[in-house]
């Protein structure tokens, strides 16, 4: 198999052997006589070894090599057919879609700005609210018998800042990655969310700031676990692999991740495709019910899918299960692991998604009835603004927040050897991250983030992020066609 | 529905017709239902007993962690689904996608036996656990339908009946359970099963026994080769 990539040095090397130790890959090995072996075929381009030399001497770049130019088959087409008809075996990949043909709808919106009329705000001098709100809205205001207001709020979550971290499980990631998220999430004031394999019980005291997710599986699912949330997410599915199910090899599965997954050491642990005791709309509504039921109607529902071609009447639908919030995956969502066709060829980007769900619940009246939260290739404050004025209340960051602890998306997530320890159960690798310094950049970024989206908001003379959400005269498009604008129900830009 | 407390742990409920969610979460004590409860009773079920004189709806014992259910009478499609530890008893039929996806971890065993038939997709996915179908009554007719056992990769199901289901998938394998199986894993549960509706625990081992489990060399994990 022709290598992918090629680790050179340069003449400040000083084969002090940091990066042998620090490849989990095998892609550098030690010469008798201390010199250095490039395995090049086994580097996946993490960069560990380029971010730790400490010498500054070595360089990965693209493979020179080449097959023969063809302009139908690239060089990735001819690559797996090789690999597939000497394995016989489905592709796997890791990490979000990588449709280079596919567009990101974030980067061909701009945000308006207030001149003159309707003055723009300073955030550093004025108060600025951020604070968000997740669940159904009551339909009206209740008042008793002497005048006082009565709380008829439904369950809801309240967010200080409209990021989240979105759904990733202990078994594809490292424990560590879990305690920093819930470490970070408690202190910004947001929440961290389990994934479906379970919640190991030393982050039970992070409880208030965690949700818990409930898939086809039910790994880890038992009545102690749903009551030890804030809220309990229902997986339908995930954008990276829309209908398909999940599947955690049995070498993952060993000694805390079989404990909290409740999954004997070595079985696999397979998520089928659908829940099979949901068959539609009604067997959802069933399924939000009880969990409701064991959970004393304290906690708010949220179902999770895949932003898919029909998504606006299947959020219809989960809006009218009982569901306080739904939660969209786009195309662009990362995974742990996932057939790569399925991760390329199947979904939408998110932008259609939110906007069209958005323009449907108004359209039903049933906007209120439930809250958007919008994942998928989310990548910095910008992304976060679009989103909620295409329609979304929230937005989850999962790769974003894997790359402020380490991870430089090189896409070998399901190999278990992650070099920055998150992707891996390998006690040696596992300790490269330092869960208290992993949340100190988790809250770094997020209150960066939240920062910027104030200076957006005060810049369009908007105060209150309530005020930002389907605001779409805040965006206007650039390089779109018709179509595309009508989806986003925006204007384009000059317009 | 009217409920008699007569005991502290202990509750009967008379004229059950159709009410959702009975039992949701119970941890202790015993339930005791008469007519028939509606979908997803006992789902989540963490310890005690609930019993019911009549048949149960859909989606019974979802996701159930411990404790016993005990129907005398029929229960809907996706019975147990998820189900992780614990005791179901059926004593006539169950519908479609029973026992999917059950588990076991640790001294948790989900135990699912059925004193007659079950519809098709029986114990897909069946991740641990045992399922046993003895279809009494039903001696020379087929006791389950199609698509029995499909994509399960741990665990047991046994059918007391000494042929095959209708197209079992060709990643499991069959075999007639021998006598010493039959005495030492079949018996105590069976045995258990019988005293439970006060029926015949000879009436319900008689005649050979079938068991069906994954091919162990046709993992799912042979499915991939990594980009």
């Amino acid at each position: 198999m022709m290598a992918r990539y090629r680790i050179r040095r340069d003449s400040c090397c000083i084969a002090c052997m940091r990066c042998v130790k620090e490849c989990s890959f095998g892609a550098i090995s030690e010469k008798e006589g201390k010199d250095l072996v490039f395995h090049h075929d086994k580097c996946v381009d993490c960069q560990r070894c380029v971010s730790l030399c400490p010498q500054g001497a070595l360089y990965i770049t693209e493979e020179e090599n080449r097959f023969r130019h063809n302009s139908v088959f690239r060089k990735d087409d001819l690559k797996e057919i090789l690999l597939q008809a000497e394995t016989g075996g489905v592709l796997l990949s890791s990490m979000g879609a990588s449709g280079k043909n596919v567009p990101i709808y974030f980067d061909k919106m701009l945000l308006n700005a207030s001149q003159v009329t309707n003055p723009s705000i300073d955030p550093l001098r004025e108060p600025m609210e951020t604070a968000t709100f997740l669940g159904e809205r009551p339909s009206t205001v209740e008042r008793d018998e002497n005048g006082k207001l009565r709380d008829n709020l439904p369950p809801h979550l309240e967010l200080s800042t409209p990021i989240m971290f979105s759904a990733m499980s202990y078994g594809a990631i490292s424990l560590n990655v879990h305690k920093a998220l819930s470490i970070a999430a408690e202190e910004l004031h947001t929440y961290w969310n389990t994934g479906e394999g379970g919640l190991h019980e030393s982050l039970y005291r992070y409880k208030d700031n965690t949700i818990v997710q409930v898939a086809s599986g039910r790994f880890g699912v038992h009545q102690r676990y749903l009551n030890t949330a804030a809220a309990i997410e229902i997986k339908i599915g995930q954008g990276a692999k829309p209908g398909i199910g999940g599947h955690l090899t049995g070498a993952k599965i060993v000694g805390d991740v079989s404990r909290t997954r409740m999954v004997p050491e070595g079985l696999d642990a397979i998520s089928p495709a659908p829940h099979h005791d949901i068959y539609s709309i009604e067997d959802l509504a069933q399924l939000v019910m009880s969990i409701k039921e064991v959970t004393e109607y304290k906690k708010p529902v949220i179902v999770k899918v895949a932003a898919v071609h029909n998504i606006a009447p299947i959020a219809s639908g989960i809006a009218r299960s009982g569901a306080d919030i739904i939660s969209i995956d786009g195309y662009r969502g990362g995974t742990g692991a996932a057939p790569k066709r399925i991760r390329d060829n199947v979904g939408l980007p998110i932008e259609l998604a939110i906007a069209s769900v958005d323009q449907r619940l108004r359209e039903e009246k049933i906007r209120d009835r439930i809250s958007i939260i919008a994942s998928g290739g989310i990548r910095n404050s910008a992304d976060v603004v679009k989103a909620i004025a295409l329609g979304a209340d929230a937005v989850s960051i999962g790769t974003a927040a894997l790359c402020a602890l380490g991870c430089h998306i090189c896409a070998s997530c399901h190999s278990g050897k992650c070099a920055w320890g998150i992707a891996t159960q390998d006690e040696s690798l596992r300790k490269r991250l330092d869960p208290e310094k992993g949340a100190e950049r988790l809250v770094n970024l997020v209150q960066a983030w939240t920062q910027e989206i104030k200076e957006f908001m005060g810049g369009m003379g908007i105060n209150s992020i309530e005020a930002l959400r389907g605001n779409r005269l805040a965006l206007r498009g650039v390089d779109l066609n018709q179509k595309e604008l009508k989806i986003l129900g925006i204007g384009y830009a000059g317009e | 529905m009217r409920m008699d407390s007569e005991e502290k742990d202990k509750k009967t409920v008379h004229g059950c017709i159709g009410e959702r969610y009975l039992g949701c979460g119970l941890n202790s004590g015993t339930l005791h239902l008469e007519g028939t409860p509606g979908n997803a009773l006992g789902a989540y079920l963490d310890g005690g007993s609930i019993f019911v004189d009549g048949n149960v709806q859909d989606a019974a014992a979802d996701t159930m962690n411990d404790g016993l259910i005990a129907v005398r009478g029929s229960a809907g499609d996706a019975l147990a689904y998820g189900m992780r530890g614990g005791r179901v008893y059926i004593l006539n039929d169950a519908g479609y996608r029973a026992g999917v996806h059950m588990k076991a971890y640790g001294n948790k065993k989900s135990l699912l036996i059925i004193g007659g038939r079950t519809g098709s997709f029986l114990g897909e996915y069946l991740a641990g656990g045992i399922i046993i179908v003895l279809g009494l009554g039903h001696e020379k007719e087929e006791i389950t339908g199609y698509f029995c056992g499909n994509g399960m990769y741990a665990g047991t199901i046994y059918l007391r009946c000494d042929k095959r289901p209708v197209n079992l998938s060709d990643k499991l394998i069959t075999r007639v359970v021998g006598n010493e199986e039959k005495e030492e894993v079949l018996s105590p549960l069976i045995r258990d099963f019988a005293r439970t509706f006060s029926i015949s625990e000879e009436e319900c081992l008689n005649g050979s026994f079938l068991a069906i489990e994954a091919d162990k060399s046709k993992t799912y994990s042979q499915l991939y080769a990594a980009v």
